[in-house]
């Protein structure tokens, strides 16, 4: 949770109600509405590179928030995420192809279709913790990918499908530049939600079964309710940013979703900070980011003795996928609270410089 | 219903079987010994592989040198791994874990694939005669010595439990880390020991493997494997991995023979152990021969 420290001075909270204000400082209210007024503008300012980087970063950190809400708050372990991402891509593109149901609406119920797909695998959550859940998720991994391959009503099998543009009053959202309001709206509605989420009655819950699910069912939690309801939370965010996915590409094929893609979301919750929804963000961006920095690296080491000596060009997939497992390694180690929690200490060298005792 | 193709898979199953038993054993010991749960457990098999065929191929070593020499690289590389990745971690929760080591397990398998490609390589031969007949079936030589090789693996690691002294002090340490402290037992070094001990055993059945189908990067699906047989067999119960080992790898030889005689799903071998594992994790999560642990405040 994001601490409340160095707090300007004389800002003392006199009610319960503002100590649980989303932004606890006006200046980071303002921070943060000129962070989405910057990002309206984006389509203007950024090339089309820059553009497809930020959808990117903005259906994967509502997928990942989704994470973060089951692993973060709520201290359960999902191994199998990328396969509730995956079910809502292929459920919008289904409800969209079949049913003919306008993408502006197949988005949601593609959410909560995967909530759905969510809780049949979430039952046994409600009686697992912790290692147990972990191996479950994993089984539901290979499962729902199995059957998205053998699917060929739902998922157009192994050919994969076809998902339409967004449209809303005949506004088509085609190309990068519209695509990105859709995204944008999506991400702040959703971030939003979760922030709200956790000041109320059963976001706190969430986090007493986290930090002590004994004292918190002691305490009159159901433990079942909640685990339960974590999970398919953590599906609908997973199903929205699957359903936002499909139609980005327009084209969702079932090799996406494998176990390196859930293992990506893990990283970058991990990275971001547990339990900290704008670090989800921060994290997200990281691991998107990763890949074109490997990219850049094998380019600009290209032609050079390194590159000889390990054929840096050929191997640059595989280069991705270790810097992928090795931040998880490293973070791990040296930053186990993530980016969030950096951050917050950066804010708080800056603000108590040089005084910073 | 043929009955023929029905042996034959059976005693696939119980080769296979066995193999993911020796696994599902190993597994076990890291989790018994450092309560942590190894998502990197296949890369042991995966590296511990294609270090012997490296061996074998570049320099052309007979096949026991070069055997030897593996599973000594990977004593070193399994103790090495305790004490740089996993010591700092100690008394971190439990997502930190398994998050440590799902991220080595995306390491090294996309090392591997990087130094030694994608693709399949067979390993030179290593048996004279290619197969030998067992009960009227031909059976190759590779999956009787596998058998025989799993046998004793097991023999040897009931022997180190039961009589060596290292092994009592695994075992002391497994049942409660302070007595066994007290006691004088370092747990350090029982920690590390038991992944060095995990990945040689673990390099064994890998080349084992790499020597029926060779080597690729499929072997670091044993990994995974091994989940339903280690929750089959209860997570701290070795007698219960190998058990369970053996169980799975029946299964999903009988589900593929459903699956080819009657219902013609197709894939169903390699599904049918998750469905399996799906279905213990909500009858009995703690296994066959797990300890069912009851929580008081």
């Amino acid at each position: 949770m994001a601490t409340a420290i160095a707090r300007p001075c004389g800002d003392f909270k006199t009610s319960y109600r503002s100590d649980q204000t989303i932004f606890p400082t006006i200046a980071s209210r303002l921070f943060c509405l000129a962070g989405v007024v910057l990002l309206c503008a984006a389509p203007f300012l950024f090339s089309k590179y820059v553009l497809n980087l930020l959808i990117q970063i903005g259906y994967l950190g509502i997928a990942a928030l989704g994470l973060n809400i089951l692993v973060g708050f709520t201290g359960q372990i999902s191994i199998g995420h990328s396969a509730f991402f995956g079910f809502g891509a292929f459920a919008s593109a289904y409800f969209n192809n079949r049913f003919h149901i306008p993408v502006f609406f197949s988005i949601p119920l593609a959410g909560l279709a995967a909530t759905a797909a969510g809780l049949i695998f979430g039952l046994p959550a409600a009686r697992l913790k912790g290692l147990y859940l972990a191996i479950a998720t994993l089984a539901a991994q290979y499962i729902l990918q199995d059957f998205f391959a053998r699917a060929n009503w739902f998922s157009g099998g192994v050919a994969g499908t076809i998902a339409e543009t967004f449209s809303i009053f005949g506004w088509q959202a085609d190309g990068d530049e519209r695509y990105f309001y859709v995204v944008l709206a999506y991400v702040v509605l959703m971030y939003v939600l979760a922030a709200n989420l956790m000041r109320t009655r059963d976001g706190r819950a969430l986090v007493a079964v986290r930090d002590h699910y004994l004292s918190a069912e002691m305490m009159g939690i159901n433990l079942t309710k909640y685990r339960t309801m974590s999970f398919g939370i953590s599906s609908f965010y997973a199903g929205i940013g699957g359903a936002l996915y499909a139609h980005y590409l327009q084209y969702v094929s079932i090799e996406a979703f494998s176990i390196l893609f859930s293992i990506q979301f893990l990283a970058m919750i991990i990275i971001g900070g547990l339990g900290s929804i704008m670090g989800t963000l921060m994290g997200t961006a990281f691991m998107v980011l990763l890949p074109e920095a490997m990219n850049g690296l094998a380019q600009m080491l290209s032609g050079s003795v390194i590159d000889k000596m390990l054929g840096l060009n050929e191997g640059v997939s595989f280069l991705r996928e270790m810097a992928i497992g090795a931040t998880i390694v490293l973070f791990l180690i040296f930053e186990p609270d993530g980016l969030a929690h950096r951050w917050q200490q950066i804010k708080a060298y800056w603000k108590l410089y040089p005084f910073s005792y | 219903m043929d009955t023929h193709l029905l042996l034959q898979l059976t005693i696939n199953g119980l080769i296979v079987g066995a193999l993911y038993g020796v696994v599902a054993m190993c597994f076990v010991l890291i989790y018994k010994a450092s309560q942590v749960v190894n998502f990197a457990q296949g890369e042991f098999l995966l590296i511990g592989a294609w270090i012997c065929w490296w061996l074998l191929t570049k320099y052309q070593l007979p096949f026991y040198a070069g055997f030897l020499i593996t599973l000594a690289f990977m004593m070193v590389f399994g103790l090495v791994l305790q004490i740089v990745v996993l010591r700092p971690l100690i008394g971190e929760p439990v997502i930190s874990v398994i998050m440590v080591t799902i991220g080595l397990s995306i390491f090294f398998q996309a090392l591997m694939k990087w130094i030694f490609g994608v693709f399949a390589q067979p390993f030179p031969p290593v048996f004279t005669t290619k197969s030998v007949a067992v009960f009227g079936l031909e059976v190759q030589t590779v999956y009787v010595m596998s058998t025989v090789v799993s046998v004793l693996i097991m023999i040897g690691f009931a022997w180190f439990f039961k009589f060596s002294r290292m092994g009592l002090a695994m075992r002391a340490t497994a049942f409660n880390q302070q007595v066994a402290q007290s006691l004088g037992i370092s747990i350090r070094q029982v920690f590390a020991l038991s992944w060095g001990i995990s990945a040689v055993v673990s390099t064994v059945a890998g080349v084992v493997v790499g020597i029926v189908n060779g080597v690729s990067s499929a072997l670091s699906f044993f990994g995974i494997k091994v989940f339903p047989a280690v929750i089959l067999g209860g997570l701290d119960s070795i007698v219960g991995g190998v058990l369970g080992g053996l169980i799975i790898g029946l299964l999903e030889n009988l589900a593929h023979f459903v699956d080819t005689q009657w219902l013609k799903w197709g894939n169903l071998y390699e599904v049918a152990p998750f469905y399996i594992l799906i279905v213990i994790l909500m009858i009995r999560p703690y296994g066959l021969f797990g300890t069912k642990d009851i929580e008081r405040v």
